[in-house]
């Protein structure tokens, strides 16, 4: 290359590079919306940080009631008492049946709390510097926790997996903490979008192509239409989150929330849509129809759409197996999609995929650790309220979750697992179940007979986000007729889907019956009037 | 035989909208009834609403025409002796070129038995059928009638059965109008025209 081809190649760099880094300015200093405080100016923030607490510390400083505000929510506690069913429930204490339960295993799931070193059951709940500001107003893109780290964010450059190449970066704390700003798509999207393990894993309705999604994958969300973050709908009161998947309101007969006279913060779609929202049309059956069917059964037609598959099936039964000279076994399929791996099992996945439907008001259940199951039976991770004769209950659309997962023989009940640890009892240690089962159930004090199966098992996850344009809706006859979406629906008579057998045998009969006999008598006529005409010529 | 007006202006018009309407709610009601797929499930709705809603209207007029003009009267039952000779007639005697027990004039346009038919039609059928189907169109508001705990089946199954009903009175009635005339479809023409020979 010629010394002036260099040179010039250098400046080249240098301005894309200033262009790029304006950009990047730009895109951060919108972050921050339009609000009063830059923190990069605050003396507090005028500091190297060495670990997270010590973020949230200067937090506080200002925020004095920010970690008590925390302290109150189901984001902090993992657990909260059902109002209508007094079940416990969060994740601090649900069976769930993707990668089990926390006991044991906190260090690798707190990865996605809220707060910082919740490693073990002796983790503080009371403390206020544990609280993660970060990770919910990082707009840096640079904050992450890591996946191992109890809720801590690595505070220098390390690899995950260990040993593997692949190196998670220390966030610059300082940098962070002073462009903080209001929650994002992103910040919430860290967790919820990839709940299960992994990316699009758990909900379907939530993958990572929800980060910067177009109008036709979210009509609310698309970048490209009405931007909306997650939290314009499920907006926080005292950091308390609007919208639940233990407590739905499956039908909010409230309607459009006025600020002032009675705002509950969103989170239905009622809220702003009102019950009725559709522009009135010779029938008024879209209107009518939202009394019994959910507005997502219609505006959700087809879920895991952006490009990201969710699981299916997940079947623990088949994890353990390696090759013959002991080496982990991982499959993938035709897609890429992993379909084995040693630790976890067998996986299936899907895209684009149809709902399944089920009546639904709410009052969520989990199968308790100490409930009996019906080995012999599907088992039903959670279950809910709703029938057509309840009039709290619609029609929802769900991501049935099915897999096998291990179960107590002796006591006929569901256990938990202690998966991750660097101990010998640790299933992704020594890959014995029965050991697995027997320490986390000790430490959660909870009876284990000894012997342990596996069961198939049903997770429902209602549905409410991919809503899509409502062109593409579904209309009457997806569900109006022999074969729709709704046939295995009971309890209720559905035009086009539904006959008599008998209604519709009498009358055919009679329909028929007349065609017949009036044929016949006019056949007989013709006939005889002809016999006449012959015998009169 | 003098040709006369069989028929006045409303009256034809009445019938023609009247048929085209109901063969109109045949189609589109077995469609949602999810007999066959034709014009879609919704358009199917569309069509049979607005059709429900003329024909409605349409019978409202047909109401005050009979009663301003008395021509009720046409549709109160002959006697059972001569609906007996009718029957006789259409069983047997048509067969073998017997002659039509009845005469038709201007102010007994109809013979017994069409009398009878004509009257089930209007006192039982039609009201079945619009009762049935109002329902099932308002069946959002059931409860402002205190009507929430009727089955929906019920009223869908009943609505379906009278559909039956009717579609079975039209392939007789079509059967009698076109073949029972002296002239050939001299019904037809007289429905037409409005004249008939009486």
């Amino acid at each position: 290359m010629s010394i002036a081809a260099s040179v010039s190649l250098r400046i080249f760099v240098l301005i894309t590079g200033m262009v790029v880094f304006g950009l990047c300015q730009a895109a951060v200093e919108s972050g921050k919306g339009n609000s009063t405080a830059d923190h990069t100016k605050f003396e507090e923030l005028q500091q190297i940080f060495k670990t997270g607490p010590e973020v949230t510390q200067a937090c506080l400083g200002c925020h004095t009631e920010a970690s008590k505000q925390l302290h109150q929510t189901k984001h902090w506690k993992w657990r909260l008492k059902h109002p209508e069913t007094g079940e416990i429930l969060g994740k601090r204490d649900v069976i769930n049946s993707f990668c089990g339960s926390i006991e044991t295993n906190y260090a690798r799931c707190t990865s996605c709390h809220i707060g910082y070193g919740w490693k073990d059951k002796s983790f503080d709940f009371t403390s206020e510097v544990n609280v993660d500001c970060l990770v919910c107003h990082d707009t840096t893109g640079t904050y992450k926790k890591f996946p191992t780290g109890a809720g801590h964010p690595p505070y220098k450059d390390k690899p995950f997996p260990p040993k593997s190449k692949k190196i998670w970066k220390a966030p610059d704390l300082t940098h962070v903490a002073q462009n903080v700003g209001k929650t994002s798509r992103a910040t919430c999207g860290a967790c919820h979008f990839y709940g299960g393990g992994g990316d699009g894993v758990k909900h379907g309705d939530l993958d990572s192509s929800m980060t910067n999604p177009s109008k036709v994958l979210d009509v609310h969300l698309g970048t490209d239409g009405l931007d909306f973050t997650c939290s314009t709908c499920h907006r926080t009161d005292g950091h308390d989150v609007a919208g639940s998947r233990y407590t739905t309101v499956a039908k909010d007969t409230h309607g459009i929330d006025v600020p002032g006279r009675d705002d509950k913060s969103r989170a239905t779609c009622e809220s702003c849509h009102g019950s009725r929202p559709h522009d009135a049309q010779v029938n008024d059956k879209n209107n009518d129809h939202t009394d019994k069917v959910a507005c997502v059964t219609c505006h959700i037609p087809t879920y895991a759409k952006g490009g990201k598959p969710t699981k299916m099936w997940w079947d623990w039964s088949t994890a353990g197996r390696k090759t013959p000279d002991g080496k982990h076994i991982k499959t993938k399929d035709e897609r890429g999609y992993v379909t084995y791996v040693t630790k976890k099992g067998s996986f299936e996945w899907g895209e684009n995929l149809i709902p399944e439907y089920a009546w639904y008001s709410g009052n969520m259940r989990y199968t308790q650790l100490n409930e009996k199951i019906d080995p012999s039976s599907i088992v039903e991770i959670n279950s809910f309220d709703g029938s057509y004769a309840d009039p709290n209950a619609r029609i929802w659309p769900f991501k049935v979750m099915r897999g096998r997962q291990a179960f107590d023989k002796g006591n006929n009940t569901l256990v938990m697992s202690h998966l991750f640890g660097k101990d010998d009892d640790a299933y992704w240690k020594s890959f014995d179940w029965n050991k697995a089962i027997k320490a986390a159930m000790l430490s959660r004090g909870a009876e284990y007979s000894g012997e342990f199966g596996f069961i198939e098992t049903t997770y429902h996850w209602p549905l409410a986000h991919m809503v899509a344009p409502k062109e593409e809706a579904l209309g009457c006859s997806d569900c109006h007729s022999r074969e729709g979406r709704l046939q295995n629906l009971t309890g209720f008579y559905m035009p086009g889907r539904d006959v008599n057998i008998w209604v519709d045998l009498i009358g055919w009969l009679a329909v028929l019956g007349t065609l017949g006999g009036v044929s016949l008598h006019g056949l007989g006529r013709l006939l005889m009037s002809r016999n006449r005409r012959d015998g009169n010529g | 035989m003098a040709r006369t007006i069989f028929y006045t202006r409303f009256e034809r018009f009445w019938h023609w909208t009247q048929s085209l309407l109901i063969i109109l709610m045949l189609i589109t009601g077995f469609e949602i009834h999810g007999t066959y797929q034709l014009l879609g499930f919704e358009t199917a709705i569309n069509i049979h609403t607005i059709a429900a809603w003329v024909l409605i209207g349409l019978w409202l007029l047909a109401l005050f025409w009979h009663t301003t003009t008395g021509e009720w009267r046409q549709y109160v039952p002959a006697d059972a002796d001569s609906m007996l000779a009718m029957v006789r007639y259409y069983s047997v005697g048509i067969f073998f070129g017997a002659a039509h027990p009845f005469h038709r004039r201007r102010a007994e346009k109809h013979n017994p038995l069409q009398r009878m038919a004509y009257l089930m039609l209007t006192m039982i059928i039609s009201p079945v059928i619009w009762l049935s189907g109002l329902l099932y169109l308002f069946y959002q508001k059931w409860s402002v009638i205190g009507l929430q705990g009727l089955p929906l089946e019920l009223v869908a199954l009943t609505h379906t059965l009278a559909a039956f009903a009717m579609l079975a009175f039209i392939v007789a009635h079509v059967y009698l109008a076109l073949t029972t005339s002296e002239r050939p479809f001299g019904h037809v023409r007289a429905m037409i025209t409005g004249y008939d020979e009486e």
